[in-house]
């Protein structure tokens, strides 16, 4: 740590780097006020409301202008909303009725709110849009700053209390120096999409939005702080590290493994065409975890093996001829298929997901598995597949057989249930590999949701007990001579990274960019020395102690990098 | 007055960008046209929320009317337009 504050925040680190600048606060969502004046002349408050729904379609539309093709389609579509005439015909009839006019774009969205939700899967996820364009609308009838992130003109840092998913996807990263939010955690869609775009980010930062607007502000994505109007010298010690870190990164490539040349596969998490085509680009051995999940949640209907098909094609052609682990179908109660619903469940995360739901609808992971193999022989890829929550031996051989079945050569189990990893030398029996997903084992080791922000501690992957578990998971591996990896968010974590080779993890995967810094780690290390900092790590009372043991262990020109 | 039924193409539905690139191409014929679920009541072609409302998902059929000069022309280039998957393009 180079040189002190004067004040600070700590959140939870999850997209590294540092970043310093001026503070721009996210408006929140616009609401009418309670004591909104009736209308009395209902025709001029029509034309007042349409040049509001005006005026928030053609900001939209100036946003979509400057914006890549992703955004500029949610911006675009976001305007249409704003010119829609039935839109207008409902809010004019609730201003006929008396209501004031903000009130009455209210009401108007919320009627169309209800029947989208109505209409369930992916029409109700245009509800968010309309809302914000209901809120928007509202903001500029009352004559309020429009809701959600301003025009930046220079590198800011964005503080909000959440970013939604079209917000975020119209971050620009050359103007969004950091990303700061009250809410979220390790494995929140912030962190996710802030890792993917590497803009330094904490999320779960308590008081962040109690930042004066004029503030400047100093944030490390790795220790999670948060420093208002720091010194000069804090900030030049800071950029220092981040310039030394830079460095050390440039100076580390090629294939992972410690100063002791252990072996160790850096990969890459991926959730779609265009992560793959990003990744396949980089210096990094192939995925470790492909989440085929969007190929079905935005479908109607059971997508085709040949609609599959294609797309596993496009997800596997950029790696060539390294390997990529595939994650069948992961869906259950709290990400609904409309085309397999089993219903609403009182614990979806102890509910029917992943293999469970392969299991009552075998024919969903058949057409997989068939165009899965299609796919595989059509490329050079190592097509390597694992299922999802699996907890028992059984599973994994019922899941074994029919992978083989249609002539995939690779099976393996993803260990998330305690259950797996403490009887995971059975379970590994009939398969060929497993793979740690540590933020789900952390969830079931700890008992703690991991949509619960409040429990972010209880979840942290340095918890000693996780550590126990993956222990076990590991002896399970080393018994039957069959790799372990892991592709949760642990793998992503420098430090942890260590502990968990130490622990004998063979592979570690992760957003592609935190593979750089792993990789320095890992080549300032031998083996030996991995396994010394894992036992430091079981041996801490606390997680806190964990952490602390092995940062006072590990390298120094490590650790002060990060 | 011109009707035509057409089967909705996109593997999504008709929402989104479907139901977005259907909005538009409605309203650039300049005409009143109306789409409803068959036998329900009918909503404006060119509000995209009452568009989508309708809920019409892959394979299902809607039926198009409008009037006026060049309402068939109009109504055959839209069952053109919803005849192909708009999501793959």
């Amino acid at each position: 740590m180079a040189g002190e504050s004067t004040e600070a925040l700590l959140g939870i680190g999850v997209s590294g780097g540092t970043a310093y600048g001026p503070v721009v606060k996210v408006a929140p969502a616009v609401r009418p006020p309670a004591n909104e004046p009736a209308t009395t002349d209902p025709d001029t408050a029509l034309v007042r409301v349409k040049a509001a729904y005006e005026k928030v379609a053609a900001d939209l539309e100036e946003r979509a202008s400057t914006s890549d093709d992703t955004a500029q389609q949610i911006l675009k579509a976001t305007a249409l909303i704003a010119r829609d005439k039935g839109l207008h015909k409902a809010t004019g009839k609730q201003l006929v009725a008396g209501l004031g006019p903000a009130t009455a774009v209210d009401a108007a969205v919320e009627e169309y709110a209800a029947q989208f939700e109505a209409l369930g899967g992916y029409f109700a996820e245009r509800v968010t849009d309309l809302r914000d364009v209901g809120s928007r609308t509202i903001a500029a009838v009352l004559g309020v700053p429009a809701p959600g992130i301003p025009n930046l003109v220079r590198p800011s840092i964005v503080l909000a209390h959440d970013l939604a998913p079209a917000e975020t996807a119209t971050l620009d990263p050359a103007l969004v120096a950091g990303i700061v939010t009250e809410a979220g955690g390790r494995t929140s869609h912030t962190a996710i999409l802030a890792a993917q775009m590497g803009i330094p980010a904490v999320v779960h930062c308590g008081g962040a939005l109690d930042i004066p607007a004029e503030a400047m502000v100093a944030l490390d994505g790795d220790t999670g702080q948060v420093s208002i109007d720091p010194s000069a010298d804090f900030v030049a010690g800071m950029t220092q590290r981040r310039e030394r870190r830079t460095a050390a990164l440039a100076s580390s490539a090629g294939p992972g493994r410690t100063s002791d040349e252990h072996r160790v596969a850096l990969l890459a998490n991926i959730g779609g065409v265009e992560d793959a085509v990003a990744a396949g680009a980089q210096d990094l051995e192939g995925v470790g975890l492909f989440r085929t999940e969007f190929v079905f949640l935005s479908a109607t209907s059971a997508p085709t093996v040949e609609e599959q098909t294609s797309i596993y094609r496009a997800v596997f052609e950029p790696f060539g001829g390294r390997k990529v682990v595939v994650r069948t179908l992961d869906a259950g109660a709290d990400k609904p298929l409309s085309f397999a619903d089993l219903g609403p469940e009182e614990n979806p995360a102890l509910g029917r997901r992943g293999l469970r739901l392969s299991a009552i609808r075998p024919d969903l992971l058949d057409a997989q598995l068939a165009a899965l193999a299609a796919a595989a022989q059509e490329t050079e890829v190592d097509v390597q597949v694992m299922a999802p929550m699996v907890a028992t031996a059984e599973e994994a051989a019922w899941f074994a057989r029919r992978v083989r079945e249609h002539g995939l050569p690779k099976a393996g189990v993803m260990i998330e249930v305690p259950a797996a990893a403490l009887r995971a030398r059975q379970v590994l029996a009939d398969v060929d590999f497993a793979s740690l997903g540590t933020n789900d084992l952390a969830q079931y080791t700890m008992a703690a949701d991991r949509m619960q922000g409040d429990l972010a501690d209880l979840l942290d992957p340095w918890q000693p007990a996780v550590l126990d578990v993956i222990a076990a998971a590991c002896e399970g591996g080393k018994d039957t001579g069959k790799p372990i990896g892991v592709c949760g968010e642990a793998g992503g974590d420098p430090l942890l990274a260590l502990v968990l080779v130490g622990l004998g993890v063979a592979s570690l995967s992760m957003v592609p960019s935190k593979v750089p810094v792993v990789r320095y780690a890992l080549g300032r290390h031998t083996l030996a020395q991995c396994q010394h900092v894992a036992a430091l790590a079981r041996q801490a009372r606390t997680a806190a102690d964990a952490r602390a043991a092995v940062r006072h262990a590990a390298d120094q020109d490590v650790v002060e990098i990060l | 007055m011109a009707q035509r039924t057409a089967t909705i193409a996109s593997s999504v539905g008709l929402h989104a960008r479907p139901a977005a690139l259907f909005v538009e191409a409605a309203s650039d014929t300049g005409l009143d046209v109306e789409i409803a679920r068959p036998g329900e009541d009918p909503v404006d072609a060119t509000s995209i929320l009452g568009v989508m409302a309708l809920g019409a998902k892959h394979g299902e059929e809607v039926v198009l009317t409008a009037d006026g000069d060049g309402a068939d022309e109009a109504l055959d280039n839209l069952v053109a337009l919803l005849s192909r998957d708009l999501d793959a393009e």
